[in-house]
């Protein structure tokens, strides 16, 4: 398994927001993470990429354990993500901000560019180039040049999605990635991810949208008040008296 | 006008074109640690710093003045390292204050110092700064600011005054940006430092105090900070502005003092109010005003 989270436990003070969770999520695959408002989801993926470290427990990528490290350390190890409530950059343009996400992938000292090397030239043409086309990968070519601000709530998830995909991570966190977008926008992102999971990258998938999950994703998790509640492919889960009791109520399970 | 009497307004207005220059450096020096949103005000103790070490260089060794403003320039980046890696921990106001607190320690440290004359400074060092090597260092400054802008480590920088978590989950090591930017700033602030020393003849303790960190804040803030020039038009505008004032008071036959710092008073209150982005964001909303004057035309 490429990534996976053994017994991770998050408390905030005497709550658990994260109780003993466990779940792999293999190469290339589509892992759905469902659950009810405040299962933790937000926070699961918060503990993943870094931003806050698990109570104890081990989430560990590709043999090497990852929690307690540095979110920066976290994202050279291959782990980006968006966030459910966006984070652009929002004085930057969507192109600049997809350069951002590229940080890692660049090579380019700073004395290079004072020297004003022709190689330095070079690698900002390519660095731009390839923002361009992260862009017009996720529909956004013509408004690359648009202030992040300035876009509609859907284009700020797509360029999000842009920026998470510009350092090629090797599991990618996507947080409510459909949230406020139309039916239409929802099947580009649906076919996006597919697309991504193809070209190798392993997708860890936040979602209440559960057409969506049930459509693009190999495996799903249900977390409820922060517990692993079902764990299996789309139609098991679907199936699970224990995801309905928690979706629907205690009574409709029984 | 012959040639004696630009000679005269040369000697007249040389400080003032050297103090431009010197303040643009300073203002510079506090534009750098708050481009990646950082407000450190610890800048004057950087520059006493750089004064010091410069002047006791240059009474008690026989290198060059280059050498001296060099180690003026790199021994101000080293402290800051130290001073840094816990303070640059600190968000916002905290920042502000813990870097005013090594301020005061700085300049009281040489206020109490018997080897640098203690509060009465350093006195009767030697000019050796000419006019070229503070533009010199200045265009130095600004060309760095300017190549880092549009960088990788510029892109970065950006990022992490924008939202620094999120920078650092896109991999951008934030600490390590912060702290550089904290170094470039302090040796910008060294050098001017030892700039000012060799050009007034003396290092005063007191020359380095809050105040002259509020200074240089507002030269960055009056200037601009959306543009890495902007603190400098700020600094040579507020530097200027005294003097230009000075003149018409004597022109027009009012008695100079009171009026003078009335009306200085005046015009910072009128770019604050006025221009929130800075004198040097004037162009620009001439150009956008004018558009939008065209349009309505058009319409």
């Amino acid at each position: 398994m490429l990534l996976s989270l053994q017994g991770v436990r998050r408390t905030f003070g005497g709550l658990a927001a994260v109780d003993g969770a466990s779940l792999a999520v293999g190469t290339g695959e589509v892992h759905g993470l469902i659950g009810p408002n405040g299962a933790g989801k937000t926070t699961l993926l918060n503990l993943v990429s870094g931003l806050i470290p698990p109570t104890s427990g081990a989430i560990v990528l590709d043999g090497e354990r990852i929690d307690g490290l540095a979110s920066h350390v976290i994202a050279a190890r291959g782990i980006t993500r968006t966030y459910q409530n966006i984070r652009l950059f929002s004085a930057l343009t969507a192109a600049d901000n997809v350069l951002v996400g590229a940080h890692l992938k660049r090579n380019a000292p700073l004395w290079r560019r004072m020297a004003f090397l022709p190689s330095a030239a070079a690698e900002e043409r390519a660095a731009r180039a390839a923002a361009l086309a992260l862009l017009a990968r996720v529909g956004m070519s013509e408004r690359a040049f648009e202030r992040a601000s300035n876009l509609s709530y859907g284009e700020q998830r797509r360029v999000e999605i842009a920026r998470a995909l510009a350092s090629s991570p090797r599991v990618m966190l996507l947080d409510e990635p459909t949230a406020g977008m139309n039916p239409g926008e929802v099947t580009a992102i649906a076919d996006l991810i597919r697309g991504v999971a193809r070209a190798g990258h392993s997708v860890l998938l936040v979602e209440h949208n559960v057409k969506l999950v049930m459509a693009v994703c190999d495996r799903i998790t249900v977390l409820d008040f922060g517990k692993v509640i079902a764990d299996g492919t789309p139609a098991e889960v679907g199936r699970d008296p224990a995801v309905i009791a928690a979706y629907l109520g205690g009574e409709a399970a029984a | 006008m012959t040639s004696s009497s630009l000679q005269d307004l040369w000697l007249t207005y040389q400080s003032t074109v050297a103090f431009i220059g010197l303040n643009g450096l300073l203002a510079l020096s506090v534009y750098t640690t708050l481009s990646c949103g950082q407000l450190s005000l610890a800048q004057a103790a950087f520059m006493a710093i750089g004064a010091y070490v410069s002047a006791i260089l240059t009474f008690h060794s026989g290198a060059p003045f280059a050498v001296n403003l060099a180690v003026a320039t790199l021994l101000p980046a080293l402290v800051s390292v130290p001073l840094g890696l816990p303070v640059l921990r600190l968000k916002g106001v905290f920042l502000a204050i813990a870097t005013i607190g090594f301020g005061e320690v700085v300049r009281i440290f040489f206020v109490n110092l018997d080897y640098t004359n203690g509060a009465l400074g350093l006195t009767a060092v030697p000019q050796r700064t000419s006019i070229w090597m503070i533009y010199a260092a200045l265009g130095t400054a600004l060309f760095v600011l300017w190549r880092i802008r549009g960088s990788r480590a510029g892109y970065a920088l950006e990022a992490i005054r924008e939202d620094e978590p999120a920078a650092r989950t896109m991999g951008i090591d934030a600490a390590r940006y912060k702290l550089a930017m904290l170094a470039l700033g302090a040796a910008f602030a060294g050098l001017a430092g030892a700039l000012e020393a060799h050009y007034t003849y003396m290092v005063s303790p007191s020359t380095y105090s809050f105040t002259r960190v509020v200074d240089m804040l507002v030269y960055a803030v009056v200037g601009g900070t959306s543009v890495f020039y902007g603190p400098v038009v700020g600094a040579a505008f507020l530097t200027a502005l005294p003097e230009v004032l000075r003149e018409i008071s004597a022109r027009v036959g009012l008695a100079p003092g009171p009026l003078r710092l009335f009306v200085n008073g005046a015009v910072l209150l009128a770019v604050i109010l006025f221009l929130p982005e800075g004198i040097s964001s004037l162009p620009r909303r001439i150009r956008d005003r004018l558009r939008a004057r065209r349009e309505a035309h058009a319409a």
